[in-house]
């Protein structure tokens, strides 16, 4: 659990990099978001859809996109996620995950936060996208 | 336009519950150690008071099927997802679940001709409260779409 940084526009997230991807991790997640495709558990399901092996769920790396907020939620939460996919993530892929804040303000509900984030292997970036995180009124910083 | 005659038509929701071992487990999935997910002394003593669930979660859901609408099994990609919450995701809470198509349109590509899907999915409480709305975009690339028997 972190203190909540004053983040103004420009400020960047700390990058992280979690481990690469590996196949326990892609049965974990299958098993746990209900997901049965088989092309992101077996390598001849993946060959016969004509990929190279076997590839992560795009919902895996939003959530992993998402834990660059997670040590803030004791503050706040996410109130809009969006992403993009624009790549796909193999086997052993180590993806860096990072953002910066684009906007601060203040609203009804309480302090908007909006972030650019992103997800990357290397120079490709397979998802980007954007979120909203929002500390509600009450909340000190 | 492929499934265009579904296009506005809704599944018959379903009820489902944020269960705290399926939140335990999607956490461990995600590799995400937030103790508001997990830990129920730290949940309690948070401004939730409850056990929180990932902002992904939803993906674990039932939404019913839109009666008729049968996608190919596989090739299809996912293209873009987008979720928006009115409040945060609680263990213990109880979702009336449904998903929609928005919308279907063809668009040519460089490989071809792509039909594109948007999926709705929205929670509401017992109250009839919208918690969270997810906007998904489906690909159907030119391959696949002979599979679609549209």
């Amino acid at each position: 659990m972190s203190g909540l940084p004053g983040w103004k526009a420009g400020d960047e997230l700390e990058e992280r990099t979690p481990p690469p991807v590996n196949r326990d991790q892609l049965k974990k997640y299958a098993e746990a978001s209900g997901d049965p495709n088989p092309i992101h558990l077996s390598d001849e399901a993946a060959e016969a859809a004509g990929l190279p092996g076997v590839i992560a769920h795009g919902m895996l790396t939003v959530a992993t996109m998402g834990l660059l907020f997670s040590p803030y939620l004791e503050h706040g939460h996410v109130k809009t996620f969006r992403s993009r996919f624009s790549g796909m993530v193999f086997l052993g892929d180590g993806l860096r995950v990072g953002g910066r804040v684009t906007n601060a303000e203040q609203t009804g509900e309480g302090r908007l936060y909006t972030f650019q984030v992103y997800a990357r292997r290397g120079r490709d970036t397979v998802a980007s996208g954007e979120v909203e995180f929002l500390v509600p009124e009450g909340v000190q910083p | 336009m492929l499934y265009r005659r579904f296009v506005g038509r809704s599944s018959e929701p379903v009820w489902n519950v944020v269960e705290r071992d399926a939140v335990r487990l999607f956490a461990e999935a995600i590799a995400d150690p937030s103790p508001l997910y997990r830990d129920e002394k730290t949940a309690k003593r948070s401004r939730y008071g409850r056990l929180l669930a990932p902002p992904t979660f939803p993906r674990t859901f039932d939404y019913g099927r839109v009666e008729g609408l049968e996608l190919p099994s596989a090739g299809l990609i996912h293209g873009e997802f987008r979720i928006s919450y009115r409040r945060p995701l609680l263990v213990g809470d109880e979702l009336l679940c449904r998903l929609t198509l928005k919308d279907s349109y063809d668009k040519e590509g460089r490989r071809g001709l792509l039909g594109f899907l948007l999926f709705e999915r929205t929670g509401e409480d017992s109250e009839g409260n919208l918690v969270f709305t997810t906007n998904d975009t489906v690909v159907v690339t030119e391959a696949v779409r002979g599979e679609t028997s549209e």
